[in-house]
């Protein structure tokens, strides 16, 4: 009853236009935005006997509905599966830029891009994974020794190398996009060839507009707007595609990540607003759900909720809306990767 | 200013050109087959021994720390891997091997015996020519390494800053090279010592040279190392942005400047010997700088080629270029995880 007079009274501000002094943890919108119908597709993933997942940051399809999904094991793991969702292959086996996933993406040549945390590094494999195509950033020498997240301030930001980057988009014109990340905290934004062209943010967080306190995800619509999921400030910064602020999206939720919807004439933006890491008193009755959107920011309907058990979500990292009608998601900490059908949007 | 002019005069009167080095064209092409589940990481060196079999020695796999008792054990991370001459894979040698931990280069010597330096174990492991046997060591790998490094011991007696002892304990061995007579020369190197030394055949240490500082004789880093027919010794000092010619016993003779900052040498063979020379970027810049340079060895520019970038073609931190057959270059990079053979025109 306190949580719904809470998300009523949440909702009440938000009708009157109240401002940007809201507490965001909690989704405003969750108390307005219709429910959803999907149905769950229960262990539609068959992995390989004796063999495990860990951590699921990362999920993406490409063209033909093969899925991808980028994990944490003994150190990172790229496995691959087909359309049935059964176990086709691991890519990237002991490869020198996997050591502690973050995320993966499949661009417009079904090219697979793994975003990895902890080498620094962001790796292009060919579409069947057996070649690297490209690597962006630097993985630090092992003779540099053990870098923590720096305590204190973080260092200046570099061009051409990243400090735990989270994500990577493409507009149509085949630039690359780069959230970079949990020590710094901008958005980088380079040609096809892999040159620098612009950034926003830095390496120091920031609650500004243009500023960021860990870009946590990003995708990019059709148009080349870039949709940055700025998770500790709670909110989705919208650029245009040279990195000039446009718009934030503020009412649904923790900010985690996002996905942009690429079959059909329509595109539809998907958030999550995820139960933080922990499962502390009360999380679960505000957050937990999957957001459907205009690319405006319009709320077009909410589905899921938080849960140990499929199909409840932990801490969802990722998600895959290629057909906005079938969604794909990877949790943290439930170690798997679920898919949904949704009910179309009319 | 001095050792500048007669070197650009040089460039001058050789493309007829003022200090406009011609650009050489060339083509370039990926050959190298990996076997399944197995991936370019950074390939820190590529060799051909005389029958154009190529060697790679690259950082991949996954360097680990193994946690015991109060120490800590670093092992892995590092594969050589060998090709046939078309491209195909053939054999990894030295799976697991001891000294095995950040590839830095390979080098064939005359009898093709297969050389590896290992900069973070900092050993310098002669393989026969079918890497089935380890004929020779220099170095000695630190039984144990701590995470992050301790700062480096002050050097004994008068000894300079990056002078190293006079031994075969490496800091961060980077390259190695022969004369005539098979006598060895380090580069000693990319870390805390920066020095040349002379080892004879046999792998007795004859005497070492340079230490850390930019006057004539010290280097920056001693990032490369390659002897020509008469048995001069030139330096990559990398940081100084020149290579330092000596002779066969360390006496200074010359610099070579203009060429960007060397990071890679390869000298020809034959009767007429050219040096190449790569102005490696840095992994932090990939704005300017990458291209490689083809030198007389009184250092004016015969030619150059090539420029930073991650596309075909193009360069990413080149860490070695292999000139056996001075119109087709291997050349290994490690910001780009791959070796590109080059055909020049």
């Amino acid at each position: 009853m306190k949580h719904f007079l809470t998300s009523a009274f949440a909702a009440a501000l938000l009708l009157c236009a109240a401002g940007p002094a809201l507490s965001q943890s909690a989704a405003t919108a969750e108390a307005t935005a219709p429910n959803l119908n999907y149905q769950a597709v229960p262990n539609f993933f068959k992995t390989p006997a004796g063999d495990y997942m860990g951590e699921t940051q990362g999920i993406a399809t490409n063209s033909k509905g093969d899925i991808f999904v980028f994990f944490r094991g003994n150190h990172s793991r790229l496995w691959e599966f087909d359309k049935t969702g059964k176990f086709v292959r691991e890519i990237g086996k002991n490869y020198y830029g996997f050591l502690f996933a973050h995320s993966v993406r499949v661009d417009a040549h079904d090219n697979i891009w793994a975003v990895d945390e902890g080498a620094n590094l962001i790796t292009e494999f060919s579409p069947d994974g057996s070649k690297i195509l490209t690597v962006l950033g630097h993985r630090p020498a092992v003779t540099d020794g053990a870098v923590a997240t720096p305590h204190g301030p973080n260092p200046p930001d570099q061009n051409y190398t990243f400090c735990r980057p989270t994500d990577i988009g493409f507009d149509p014109q085949g630039n690359i996009f780069v959230a970079d990340g949990y020590c710094n905290n901008r958005v980088v934004k380079y040609d096809s060839a892999g040159h620098f062209l612009a950034k926003v943010g830095g390496s120091a967080p920031g609650k500004g507009n243009e500023e960021f306190n860990l870009p946590h995800a990003l995708q990019v619509d059709r148009q080349g707007n870039v949709y940055v999921a700025d998770r500790t400030n709670n909110r989705y910064q919208v650029f245009d595609n040279n990195l000039k602020y446009k718009a934030s999206y503020t009412n649904v939720g923790t900010a985690w990540s996002d996905c942009i919807s690429t079959e059909g004439d329509h595109q539809y933006l998907f958030v999550s607003n995820s139960n933080p890491n922990g499962n502390g008193p009360g999380t679960w009755a505000k957050t937990g759900q999957i957001y459907k959107m205009e690319l405006d920011g319009t709320v077009l309907g909410k589905f899921g909720h938080a849960g140990k058990l499929a199909p409840g979500f932990q801490v969802v990292h990722m998600m895959d809306c290629r057909n906005p009608n079938v969604l794909f998601e990877g949790e943290i900490e439930s170690w798997r990767v679920q898919k949904f059908v949704l009910q179309p949007s009319k | 200013m001095k050792r500048i002019i007669p070197a650009l005069l040089a460039a001058t009167l050789l493309a007829g050109l003022p200090a406009a080095a011609q650009d050489l064209g060339f083509t370039a092409t990926q050959p190298l087959q990996m076997p399944k589940d197995v991936y370019f990481g950074e390939v820190a060196g590529v060799a051909t021994n005389s029958k154009g079999d190529i060697f790679v020695y690259q950082r991949s796999g996954q360097p680990t720390m193994s946690l015991g008792g109060s120490r800590s054990f670093a092992h892995s991370g590092t594969q050589l891997l060998e090709f046939d001459p078309s491209g195909k894979f053939v054999r990894e040698i030295g799976k697991d091997l001891y000294g095995f931990l950040v590839a830095q280069q390979v080098r064939i010597d005359p009898s093709d015996n297969i050389w590896v330096v290992d900069s973070y174990s900092g050993m310098i492991i002669k393989f026969d020519p079918t890497g089935s046997r380890v004929l020779m060591l220099l170095g000695r790998k630190p039984e144990s390494i701590d995470v992050p490094e301790p700062p480096p011991r002050a050097p004994r007696g008068n000894a300079l800053p990056g002078a190293g002892a006079q031994q075969d304990l490496f800091d961060a061995a980077a390259d190695v090279a022969w004369d005539a007579q098979g006598n060895i020369f380090v580069a000693d190197g990319i870390g805390v010592n920066t020095r040349i030394a002379k080892f004879t055949p046999d792998g007795v240490f004859v005497k070492s040279w340079g230490s850390k500082g930019s006057d004539q004789g010290q280097f920056s880093a001693a990032h490369s190392v390659q002897l020509d027919a008469a048995g001069n010794v030139y330096v990559a000092d990398t940081g100084n942005h020149r290579i330092q010619v000596f002779d066969n016993d360390g006496n200074f003779k010359s610099s070579i400047t203009g060429v960007g900052d060397p990071a890679a040498l390869c000298m020809t063979k034959g009767p007429h010997q050219y040096l190449f020379s790569s102005n490696s970027n840095p992994v932090d810049n990939l704005d300017s700088g990458g291209e490689i340079y083809k030198l007389e060895l009184s250092g004016s520019v015969a030619g150059k080629f090539g420029h930073v970038g991650k596309r075909p073609g193009e360069f990413g931190t080149v860490n070695q270029v292999d000139c056996r057959n001075p119109s087709t270059l291997y050349v290994a990079e490690i910001g780009n995880y791959r070796v590109q053979k080059l055909a020049l025109r």
